[in-house]
């Protein structure tokens, strides 16, 4: 899994795309982009080109691109697809709040919160250190085959469950560096005013962490977005499950095309959106500090 | 006659074994403004932090209104409602307006409604002059507005007595001046203040006693026209008369 990590949020910026604009002259920026746009048609020419000539090309064409294939899929992947976009969204908005408690509770001083403190650097470790499939196995089939009363028995949830137990552990961390971010004279002035540590935390600590990590939380938006398929391996029929279903039909690949083209339309937005965000972060701070 | 407001006795405190203050004590009484001077690193800034619980103390007492507050037992949130204090970078909360830096405390630790804080922090703004910054966030501000909306926070929470750690140290030179108004409309006002300074002309004209903080200790204290124009100590003349060469006096 690659959840969102420290490097993220010691990334400086994104790296630029398209060259040209900012700074340089206007002339200078428009023979930039029409050297990459020629260079691009070129390219992605000469490339194409190489494909769709190769003997091979029909073959790869009849079991990853077709079209008959993919109509015929389509409709079943995506009815699954809307279920993994139903878990994102209902674990994200989860992994969002516990991530932020178990920040602030690490970020508790003095002797008498070293109990809180323990617990949540132990289940930051304990979590980090176990790949997230084993903890979608362990608790999607694990917990249902005890069979305690009341405890649910569906997959779908206790799949969900895993992907916010493991996602909160690295999101905790993500904000632990956005709240050792803040200089100390923040929490200073804050404790002056009469604020208690927690109050301090959250209308002053808190606020200035999440601004200064959101890039990095939005990188673990997309990383969330594609990991809800794991939950497909405790048979959830989610996007993936039902592209597999096809395959095992049809011994045709172009149901896991379909799927990816779906994770694809929705990654793909988020991840320019962070690089954009984390650009436009940077030239504010930038401004700011000037 | 009445309790000093704040009191040290033989106050210790060092960081990593590296002793700041070796046994200070040092008397404000109500009403009084005392002035702390000495060289960068006696222990001025610490002094006025460990008085509002920001720093632990090691050894010695700290008494507000003739009871101890350096004790385990005192709950430190309660004592700095008491005390209002002023940084030398200002530190205001940098994600909120004027209004809402200057009404946090009254409305999250005295529990104020919104409307009543914010009449709070108006009549403050107003006798601040900065009555037309209120929506502003403090990036959009001068260094010296920053520092007066500062002592703004801190009086907003109506506090019986203000320490200011170098508050114009990190100031433009032509922006001290508002500053240093705003201190004496505090002491006009009858605040009781401790107040750390490099400013001696300031001292001198707003002190009604200077302490010379020297390697951690109070080496002499008194009032100002006598330490600055006899002092007792070989070390405090020294140290004026680096001041006086450098043409700060």
């Amino acid at each position: 899994m690659t959840g969102p990590g420290l490097a993220d949020v010691q990334r400086k910026g994104p790296r630029r795309l398209w060259p040209g604009g900012g700074s340089d002259g206007r002339e200078e920026g428009a023979r930039s982009a029409l050297i990459a746009a020629t260079s691009t048609v070129v390219f992605v020419g000469v490339v194409s080109w190489v494909v769709l000539t190769s003997e091979l090309w029909p073959a790869v064409q009849r079991q990853f691109f077709s079209w008959t294939h993919f109509k015929r899929s389509f409709p079943d992947v995506l009815s699954g697809f809307w279920l993994d976009v139903q878990m994102f969204l209902v674990a994200e908005v989860l992994i969002l709040a516990i991530g932020l408690v178990v920040a602030m509770i690490r970020a508790l001083r003095g002797p008498a919160f070293l109990p809180l403190r323990a617990l949540a650097v132990a289940y930051i470790d304990l979590i980090r250190g176990v790949p997230i499939l084993l903890l979608i196995l362990l608790l999607g089939f694990g917990v249902p085959a005890l069979r305690l009363p009341g405890v649910p028995i569906s997959a779908l949830f206790w799949g969900v469950t895993a992907l916010v137990v493991s996602y909160a552990a690295y999101t905790a961390e993500v904000y632990r560096a956005g709240i050792e971010s803040v200089h100390e004279s923040q929490r200073m002035s804050a404790r002056s005013i009469g604020l208690t540590q927690f109050e301090a935390l959250r209308h002053v600590i808190v606020p200035q962490a999440v601004r200064n990590v959101i890039p990095a939380l939005l990188n673990g938006f997309v990383s969330l977005q594609k990991d809800v398929a794991l939950v497909y391996v405790l048979g959830v029929r989610e996007g993936l499950r039902e592209a597999d279903i096809y395959n095992a039909r049809t011994f045709n690949y172009t149901s896991y095309v379909a799927a990816a083209v779906l994770f694809l339309a929705v990654s793909v937005p988020v991840a320019r959106f962070t690089d954009w965000y984390t650009e436009r972060h940077r030239r504010r701070r930038q401004a700011m500090s000037a | 006659m009445t309790a000093p407001k704040v009191e040290l006795a033989a106050v210790v405190k060092a960081f990593d074994g590296a002793p700041v203050l070796r046994g200070v004590d040092l008397a404000v009484h109500p009403h009084e403004v005392v002035c702390v001077i000495g060289p960068s690193g006696s222990g001025k800034s610490t002094l006025l932090k460990c008085v509002d619980l920001l720093v632990p103390i090691d050894a010695g007492t700290i008494s507000l209104d003739g009871r101890a507050i350096s004790t385990p037992d005192v709950n430190p949130n309660t004592v700095r409602q008491g005390m209002g204090i002023v940084f030398q970078a200002f530190n205001l909360f940098p994600h909120m307006t004027v209004l809402d830096n200057v009404t946090l405390g009254p409305r999250k630790v005295q529990g104020l409604s919104r409307s009543q804080a914010e009449d709070r922090a108006r009549s403050l703004l107003g006798r601040f002059g900065l009555d037309d910054r209120a929506d502003e966030y403090p990036d959009r501000l001068s260094g010296g507005q920053q520092q007066r909306v500062a002592i703004m926070r801190a009086l907003a929470m109506d506090p019986g007595l203000m320490l200011l750690d170098e508050v114009t140290s990190a100031l433009d030179p032509e922006l001290i001046a508002e500053v240093l108004n705003a201190i004496r409309d505090l002491k006009a006002q009858g605040m009781t203040m401790l107040i750390a300074t490099h400013e001696m002309g300031f001292a001198r004209d707003v002190a009604d006693r200077v302490a010379f903080l020297d390697d951690g200790v109070v080496l002499e204290e008194g009032p100002p026209e006598r330490i600055f124009r006899s002092p007792t100590h070989a070390r405090t003349g020294e140290f004026l008369q680096r001041i006086i060469d450098a043409g700060r006096l």
